[in-house]
């Protein structure tokens, strides 16, 4: 049942903290803990998004640990965390999904992407972008997670998934507009914005599958991703599980 | 077509009575340990059994919408170590997949829960749901038909009039037993959200129905109209952070239910404080336990199902790890908490990842309430008794199946050196998972479905 997880690769971050907290080796391990924890659940929400019936309870359950880590984080100020990734593991094979993922988030973009902590096109890309997406990535993702949050739960109300994604983009902006870039720069003097792209998040979820330990192994997305049906209980497979039933009766 | 040939499968397969060795005797429980095994095979996964209120009628739902009763067979007396088998007594189709064209969702026509109703006349009643629409079925026998008609021959082509010359009173005359299922009442479009629980009121008049956040309060003979009784939607859809996961009625007081949420409360609630029980009369929640604390903490914590005792006084509530009986006049905490499967503690990342920590177990009581019953992986089931304070785990399984088979406890191995017959942590199949059981209500007689199976374990009698 527990498949072994990638080797998680050294960044910048984790020597700075462990020189800060004078080489404590339970803490770094912990904050991956936990920020392999949140980018799990935030990939477990987007596809709750995308499934035809989002099981609210489910739902709500993962929003709630999603809050609370971000509470946690937030309190900690560790933000700097977040930095997970070498630019270098951003490739293009990495952006290769499932059908439902590529389609969905075009679907929703028109140009842009879905909220939460999706990345914006290639418009943002680069230097200029740092501040703007830095400033969306902290002071927003509450705000992201109520959009999202509201998203989801609102997929059981109404059709008008574009109409919100829309909408919750609009109010990311709005936020974007407000918030002086000064106060969270310091704060993300260090992120690289390619983490939060939706589709990266979303082939980590797939790999995901094969990671059992959440020891602070590196839950990145590997090119060869395959869900292994034994372990993962996507609806995917549950729906695979009834075609089949029905077609060997 | 797909019915008649499960049904033609289903007939195949036969109760063996089994003998049960002394080992489980002297090992952990009361009642001897006589196990007697039917396994039934069922195309579809079942998703709740439930036993009506003489036993003599075993009920499951699957996830394709049918409901098949199985029903026990007379004692036999020759046989006096065995109590009667459990053979299908009816198969239908409750629910048809549906299609919500305003949301473009599709309605599901797994069947949620079963409830029957108390027994008034010669049919039977119960109350089957999927996500949203309830029904209620009668099931009737039929063993009689008439014969005998003057205009009509036996095969119902009219006979030609001028051929009668005499007249004949048409009798009742026996014919093979045919059990027919009607749906008498439609229940619908109350629900916003997914049902997750039905319970009929002790008035035997009126039941509730609940949602992820509503309560509705029905009467069984109205079907255009239904009060809603508790709503915790709030206005603001964002700020949505609990849910309601069960709801059941009170088995003696009319007036008096309970619901449970995602974060671990219950709720009692007091239909004569007012026409919306938002307010509750009782909330009953345990402090959290710091040591124990962790970002899964909510989740594990979330009710799956509350179940009253028989008696009224105490019910039982099943989270994750755990299974809690509560006495009805103390909300701070809970009188009695088993651990179901306290091992998986330390791998709840795991359990997280591949969605297995929002399994839904349920939980039952026996019918003197002195044991309560519930499922776990790897197709084990546990029992505790509550006066012994003894459990066992036991699994449901094919080797079981064989007659005389011995029923053994087994073992889970959390950590360190595996003891011979114990089962590591690490081998335990998440994939077969006992969700759902139910115990006779006089006697010790169990139902316990696995993925695909239902298993009936029947108590020796000495």
């Amino acid at each position: 049942m527990f498949m072994r997880g990638l080797k998680r690769k050294c960044f910048d971050g984790e020597e700075d903290i462990e020189e800060t907290l004078a080489g404590i080796k339970a803490i770094p391990s912990y904050n991956l803990q936990r920020q392999s924890l949140l980018d799990m659940s935030l990939v477990k929400l987007q596809l709750c998004h995308m499934l035809v019936e989002p099981n609210l309870c489910r739902s709500v359950l993962i929003a709630n640990t999603v809050r609370q880590i971000q509470e946690e984080m937030t309190q900690d100020g560790t933000w700097q965390m977040i930095n997970m990734q070498n630019t270098g593991q951003a490739s293009v094979d990495r952006l290769v999904s499932t059908d439902i993922l590529c389609r969905s988030s075009r679907e929703q973009a028109e140009g842009k992407h879905v909220p939460g902590y999706s990345t914006f096109s290639k418009d943002f890309e680069g230097d200029q972008a740092q501040d703007s997406s830095e400033t969306m990535s902290t002071a927003s993702s509450v705000q992201a997670l109520r959009n999202l949050q509201s998203n989801v739960w609102e997929m059981e109300n109404s059709q008008e998934n574009k109409g919100n994604f829309q909408k919750s983009l609009d109010q990311i902006f709005e936020t974007l507009e407000n918030k002086s870039p000064n106060s969270v720069e310091d704060l993300f003097s260090e992120v690289d914005n390619s983490y939060y792209d939706l589709d990266t998040m979303l082939t980590g979820m797939m790999s995901n599958t094969k990671m059992g330990h959440c020891d602070g192994l590196e839950p990145f997305p590997s090119p060869t991703t395959t869900t292994s049906s034994s372990n993962c209980k996507s609806d995917l497979n549950e729906l695979d599980h009834i075609v089949e039933i029905l077609v060997e009766s | 077509m797909k019915i008649h040939r499960r049904i033609g499968a289903l007939r195949k397969m036969k109760c063996f009575p089994c003998q049960f060795s002394n080992t489980i005797k002297s090992a952990q429980f009361n009642t001897s340990a006589l196990m007697s095994v039917s396994v039934f095979e069922q195309a579809d996964i079942i998703s709740t059994v439930e036993f009506n209120h003489s036993g003599e009628l075993l009920a499951t739902g699957d996830k394709g919408g049918r409901v098949v009763i199985f029903q026990q067979e007379q004692e036999n007396k020759t046989q006096s170590h065995s109590r009667g088998e459990y053979n299908v007594y009816s198969t239908f189709q409750s629910h048809e997949p549906e299609f919500d064209y305003l949301k473009s969702l599709e309605i599901e026509e797994k069947i949620n829960k079963i409830r029957w109703l108390p027994q008034k006349n010669a049919a039977q009643f119960l109350l089957s749901t999927n996500d949203k629409t309830i029904k209620l079925w009668k099931i009737s026998e039929r063993d009689k038909r008439p014969e005998g008609y003057n205009l009509k021959e036996e095969d119902g082509r009219y006979r030609d009039p001028t051929t009668v010359t005499t007249l004949r009173v048409p009798v009742f005359r026996p014919m093979d037993l045919m059990v027919e299922a009607s749906p008498r009442r439609i229940f619908a479009n109350a629900h916003t959200y997914h049902i997750n629980s039905i319970s009929i009121n002790s008035d035997y008049e009126t039941y509730l129905s609940a949602d992820d956040l509503r309560i509705n309060l029905w009467h069984l003979e109205i079907t255009d109209r239904s009060f809603n009784i508790v709503d915790i939607k709030p206005a603001n859809m964002e700020e949505l952070t609990e849910v309601i996961t069960a709801a059941e009625f009170h088995p003696n007081s009319c007036n008096t239910f309970v619901y449970s949420s995602s974060k671990g409360t219950i709720r009692l609630c007091d239909m004569r404080a007012s026409a919306l029980c938002d307010r509750h009369s009782k909330l009953f929640e345990e402090p959290e336990d710091p040591s124990n604390r962790s970002f899964f903490s909510e989740i594990i914590s979330s009710i799956s199902d509350v179940k009253f005792s028989h008696s009224g006084r105490y019910m039982m509530t099943r989270d994750y790890l755990s299974v809690k009986i509560w006495d009805l006049n103390m909300e701070n905490r809970p009188v009695e908490t088993y651990q179901v499967h306290e091992y998986l503690r330390s791998k709840l990342c795991s359990l997280y990842e591949n969605d297995c920590i929002f399994d839904k177990f349920e939980c039952c009581w026996n019918g003197s309430d002195s044991i309560v019953m519930t499922g776990s992986y790897n197709n084990f089931f546990r029992m505790f008794d509550r006066n012994t304070k003894r459990d066992i785990t036991l699994e449901a399984s094919r080797e079981n199946n064989k007659p005389r088979t011995v029923l053994k406890p087994r073992k889970v191995c959390a950590s360190g050196k595996r003891k011979k017959d114990e089962i590591s942590v690490d081998s335990l199949d998440f994939n077969k998972k006992i969700l759902h059981t139910a115990w006779h209500p006089k006697e010790n007689i169990i139902a316990v479905a696995t993925t695909n199976n239902l298993y009936i374990f029947q108590d020796k009698m000495n």
